[in-house]
């Protein structure tokens, strides 16, 4: 097993600074993070969303990487010509990762990243999910979670939020058989580090799915998000996976959940929610990990 | 130099081969099609080194080779009609990031109704995306406007987009012959690309920002600027083309017997060939006619246009195309020109060949009566059915 990367072993190295998130920002904390891991040869690209709102304002720019902003759909499409450009003109060393939100990858950029994956082009593709349009003032995306209000999706007497569930984009990346695809979440920075060092050494398409809680749009304190992000992974509306070979397989099976209620509850976008309601979300993690557990490899050494 | 029978788009093709793209971003669309199967073929075979990427839109198609050039490699995409109109998104990108793409565009209709024939509507549909749309006439021309279409959009001086428009099917799809340069005459001609505007590793950049208020009308403004600094590379671009090759198209405009006439048809495309011959016709006649073909509609040839029109009586503005509730697009374009100057003359719009409709030898015989006997501004040509109904 090749070395990990650990608080203690990463680079002080800063590619992205001097931004303007939010306090609190998850999504700026992992494009941080995975920028540090992938260095000075990263290329990326990322489309028009927050990260780029906030790190792109002329003459204030953030990223002392090579970065590009995209057009709303066309992450993958650009990273694709980003990889085939810088070795058309013949650099070598470099990475072309995409740094795309939840609607800019599940909604509109979908067909752009089904077409990079199925051609198998050398890109990593990093999706930070802070489950809705977050940049534009909090509307539902299809990464939106069943039950959350949101500002397309408001809570009323008739219908309680986003009637819809979260569309399981790990696993439709999974099915095109790309050669890696992980789940991840800051709330494990650990676990999100070494998976794009994973993920950056390998050639072909790979993947990352990476929650990354807004705390603007989850309705939580902004020295929350790490927390939430851990709560999300315990009470097992998320969890860690990668899918590689051909084979899922989950990295932390927790033995017992902690209270999905405690979960959704402490966030304001949730609040809302009748005890009908949560026990619809728990059935629908139950099922989930019903199947998980039945089809899916574990790492044992990680229980 | 061999010669060749070739289609529009194969001719089109052999200079893109010629113009050593680094990276194409495909995707298959009625009529450019064949141009792409010919640049796979070439690939295949080893007479063109290149990424040839198979992307799964038009949008994709654009948003590829902007990323490829941002990298500083010369790119090159083709699309047609709803393609063009798909990627439209991209069009504003490209050029306002000065990415200098070539790009050929198979002029067709567009939807709704669905007809996949030849008119200028998609294009012209576009003028305003920021990238320099050049027209052209025949196979030689495709060839030739391919390669000088890098040569023009690279200019540190322009550094923006440039679409190559080829009349679907009408010029894409009929054989001509066609004479290739060799590569070395291409070489000299064009030189590797080179640009700041991109990223590498020793200089690491950050490309396509935004930018708000206060700078944002700069930006725009040197946008602008380069496109009409474009103007004198594109004739200095013709010139060198001519020095190597032995055959030049007069820049932005192509003038046929201008020299005395008093009614002037001007023309985009595929159709001039046949209104040429009318012209040489009517001129037997005696009738003191010209036709002047724009071949740049941006950036646009307003100096061109007030010289050519200073003296003549009527002008009649042939184009595939009807901006609805108003009056062709290009005919709007010349008659701010005719404002601007103070000119004194008559001017009338024929909108003809929407759709694929045939434009004959009499309907370009009575456009010529048009303007001498005077009559409506806006004229639709060869209308079949009453509109009345």
């Amino acid at each position: 097993m090749s070395k990990q990367i650990t608080a203690k072993t990463i680079t002080d190295s800063e590619f992205f600074y001097g931004h303007k998130a939010c306090a609190g920002c998850g999504g700026s904390l992992a494009v941080r993070i995975a920028l540090k891991v992938l260095g000075e040869g990263a290329i990326s690209v990322l489309p028009a969303g927050c990260m780029s709102a906030v790190g792109f304002n002329y003459p204030h720019l953030c990223f002392s990487n090579n970065s590009i902003i995209s057009t709303f759909a066309g992450t993958a499409s650009m990273l694709t010509g980003v990889e085939a450009g810088a070795r058309a003109v013949g650099i070598k060393n470099f990475k072309a990762v995409g740094l795309a939100g939840d609607g800019g990858t599940a909604d509109i950029g979908i067909q752009a990243l089904s077409g990079a994956i199925d051609r198998n082009d050398d890109i990593l593709y990093i999706c930070y999910d802070n489950e809705a349009y977050m940049n534009t003032g909090i509307q539902k995306s299809g990464l939106t979670p069943f039950g959350a209000k949101t500002t397309t999706t408001p809570s009323g007497e008739n219908i309680h939020g986003n009637i819809r569930p979260k569309k399981n984009l790990f696993e439709i990346v999974a099915a095109h058989n790309i050669p890696y695809a992980a789940t991840a979440s800051i709330g494990d920075l650990k676990d999100f580090m070494n998976k794009i060092e994973k993920a950056s050494k390998i050639k072909g398409t790979t993947y990352i799915h990476v929650v990354a809680p807004c705390p603007i749009g989850w309705g939580i304190p902004v020295n929350e998000t790490i927390e939430i992000s851990r709560k999300m992974i315990d009470c097992g509306l998320w969890y860690l996976a990668e899918y590689e070979n051909g084979q899922f397989k989950l990295n932390r099976t927790p033995r017992k959940f902690s209270s999905i209620k405690d979960y959704l509850l402490s966030q304001g976008r949730f609040k809302h929610l009748e005890d009908a309601d949560i026990k619809i979300l728990a059935a629908q993690r139950d099922a989930k990990w019903t199947t998980i557990r039945k089809n899916w490899n574990t790492t044992e050494e990680e229980l | 130099m061999t010669k060749a029978f070739l289609s529009g788009n194969e001719a089109f093709a052999e200079g893109v081969r010629l113009a050593r793209p680094q990276v194409i971003s495909i995707y298959p669309i009625t009529p450019q099609t064949t141009v792409v199967e010919r640049l796979s073929e070439m690939v295949e075979n080893s007479s063109l080194k290149s990424e040839l990427i198979h992307v799964e839109s038009e949008h994709s198609a654009l948003s590829c080779a902007i990323g490829a050039s941002a990298m500083g490699a010369r790119t090159f995409t083709a699309t047609s009609s709803q393609g063009l109109l798909y990627m439209a998104e991209c069009l504003h990108y490209a050029s306002g990031g000065r990415f200098p793409i070539v790009m050929m565009n198979a002029n067709r209709s567009t939807a709704l109704p669905w007809n996949i024939y030849g008119d200028q509507r998609d294009s012209l549909s576009q003028l305003d995306c920021g990238w320099i749309q050049v027209y052209v006439e025949d196979a030689q021309e495709s060839l030739d406007m391919a390669l000088q279409g890098y040569h023009i959009a690279e200019s540190p001086l322009v550094s923006t987009p440039v679409m190559v428009n080829l009349d679907g099917f009408v010029l894409t799809h009929t054989y001509e012959t066609v004479e290739i340069p060799n590569q070395t005459d291409a070489d000299r001609f064009l030189p590797p690309f080179q640009t700041k505007n991109k990223m590498s590793l020793d200089n690491p950049k950050n490309l396509a920002f935004s930018v708000g208020p206060d700078n944002n009308m700069e930006f725009k403004y040197l946008q602008h600027k380069a496109m009409l600094d474009s103007k004198r590379i594109i004739e200095e671009t013709d010139k060198k083309f001519a020095e190597i090759f032995g055959r030049g198209y007069g820049g932005l405009t192509q003038g046929y017997r201008l020299e005395d006439a008093d009614y002037i048809l001007i023309t985009l495309g595929s159709i001039t060939g046949l209104c040429r011959e009318v012209v040489d016709e009517l001129r037997q006649n005696g009738e003191m006619v010209g036709l002047l073909k724009i071949r740049f509609l941006r950036p646009f040839p307003d100096e061109d246009l007030a010289a050519a029109l200073g003296s003549v009586k009527a002008i009649g503005v042939l184009e595939k195309d009807i901006s609805f509730g108003y009056e062709g697009t290009v005919y709007t374009n010349v008659n701010s020109v005719i404002a601007k100057n103070g000119l004194r003359l008559e001017t009338y719009n024929f909108i003809a060949g929407l759709g694929g409709r045939d434009i004959s030898r009499e309907n370009i015989r009575a456009m010529f009566r048009h303007l001498q006997t005077g009559g409506q501004h806006v004229n639709f040509i060869g209308l079949g059915v009453s509109i009345d109904e």
